[in-house]
């Protein structure tokens, strides 16, 4: 392997690893905030969280693009502190995390219902304060879903591609991923390395699911 | 002697089913009993701090636990209300000696809250010694409930609630827990309010009767025969 699909793959495993922590809290305390919690506006956040799964993920970059352009409300204010978002790698890494974010919600999630409730509730009357159940009981109980939904989050990062191209485009050396590598090669007849480049992304995907059904599936 | 008054007065409408109690409880171990579906176990759980109460106050002595009319409602983790549910809910991913002293570490301080009683001490009265070290998930029934009876005790209650604590025990190991119930009651003096179904064990450990039907007290009263 030469030294640009080096790097190439070496960028994505990267960028989906930075995405992967980026989305793994606040997809965490969300999951287990739908699992446990009826308030207003449950449906419409659990609506908007899946939004990115359904919508073409070029929709859902043309958004990211208004939102984080430098004109955009959340561009134009990390703008004034000199923080550039499109076109550099922190929009590789956001538009993973966005892709990303309904896997992890929806995994750790279901492994958050699977936790029977009365564990949380007589460790309360045991005098734990609720970060602390959280803590030492809920994620334990639920650890091996929420790693589950951690490597899903991270293999769909690996892949992402519409969103990718269009808030962090496709600049050699600076934003090009796997997943944008393999589509500019075979646009400009190398086939070779978009073959090679595939069978990198074939690979990287394969240990993943294989990791995350290693952990889903063992016992108890 | 150590005697519990207890203020228990607490509405609560969940569905069609509507608890109303009314009852001051002055006893070292109170028998909750009544039909299923009376509402024992959600009376448990609105003192422990697990439902609330529509309206209402629930003290233990002059401890408010709730008041609707204070605007007082502690969580579960500040009522000092060790709750022994049905089930018991060892932690399963805990072996025997993480569950007994999690209730005693207190997170604050992280270290043992000042009141409770030595490890040593509960492990020698529930005789729990050869479990130690195992995991909760190949315990007997009634090695389950005194593991369980152990960990709500060392989180240093000022009042112990069982759900059927001999429901999932059969009839000899019964005789058995009953008298570990006794030594919490008498050498702890930690009052004890428990669900029975069993007419024999409430008058083997109880003073006082609490019976409910659909809702509402039907008795409160001591029992006329102090085991």
């Amino acid at each position: 392997m030469n030294a640009e699909l080096l790097q190439i793959s070496l960028f994505t495993v990267a960028t989906a690893l930075a995405a992967t922590a980026l989305m793994l809290p606040p997809g965490v305390a969300l999951a287990w905030t739908l699992a446990r919690h009826r308030f207003p506006g449950r449906a419409l956040v659990e609506t908007i969280i899946s939004l990115p799964l359904v919508v073409p993920p070029v929709a859902t970059g043309l958004l990211l693009l208004y939102l984080l352009g430098r004109r955009g409300p959340i561009g134009a204010a990390l703008a004034s502190t000199g923080v550039d978002v499109i076109f550099t790698w922190r929009a590789v890494v956001i538009a993973m995390a966005i892709m990303g974010f309904p896997l992890v919600v929806r995994t750790a999630r279901a492994a958050f219902e699977q936790v029977d409730a009365r564990f949380e509730q007589v460790a309360a009357t045991l005098g734990a304060r609720p970060m602390r159940v959280f803590f030492s009981i809920s994620l334990p109980l639920a650890i091996r879903g929420v790693i589950a939904g951690a490597v899903l989050g991270f293999a769909r990062a690996l892949g992402e591609f519409g969103a990718t191209i269009m808030i962090a485009g496709n600049i050699p050396g600076r934003t090009r991923t796997l997943a944008t590598a393999i589509y500019s090669y075979t646009e400009t007849g190398r086939d070779a390395q978009a073959a090679a480049l595939a069978a990198v992304s074939i690979g990287l995907a394969f240990l993943a699911v294989a990791v995350s059904n290693r952990l889903a599936g063992a016992a108890r | 002697m150590v005697e519990a008054l207890l203020t228990l007065d607490v509405q609560l409408t969940q569905g069609s089913f509507t608890l109303d109690v009314s009852a001051r409880v002055e006893a070292r171990a109170t028998a909750l009993v009544g039909p299923s579906g009376a509402g024992k176990t959600t009376l448990l759980e609105a003192i422990a701090g697990l439902r609330r109460p529509g309206r209402g106050e629930l003290r233990v002595g002059d401890h408010v636990l709730f008041s609707s009319r204070d605007g007082i409602d502690l969580p579960p983790h500040a009522r000092h209300v060790g709750y022994v549910p049905q089930d018991v809910a060892l932690f399963p991913h805990m072996n025997v000696r993480r569950n007994l002293v999690y209730g005693a570490l207190r997170m604050r301080s992280g270290q043992a809250a000042p009141s409770s009683p030595p490890l040593d001490r509960i492990v020698a009265m529930l005789e729990i010694e050869p479990l130690i070290d195992r995991g909760v998930t190949d315990l007997s029934g009634g090695e389950r409930q005194r593991v369980a009876l152990a960990r709500a005790l060392l989180s240093a209650p000022d009042l112990l609630l069982l759900d059927e604590p001999l429901a999932a025990v059969d009839v000899p190991l019964r005789r058995r827990i009953v008298p570990y119930l006794r030594r919490v009651r008498d050498e702890l003096g930690v009052p004890l309010v428990y669900v029975s179904h069993d007419l024999e064990e409430v008058a083997m450990l109880a003073d006082w009767v609490l019976e409910l039907e659909r809702g509402g007290v039907v008795r409160s009263a001591a029992t006329t025969r102090q085991p």
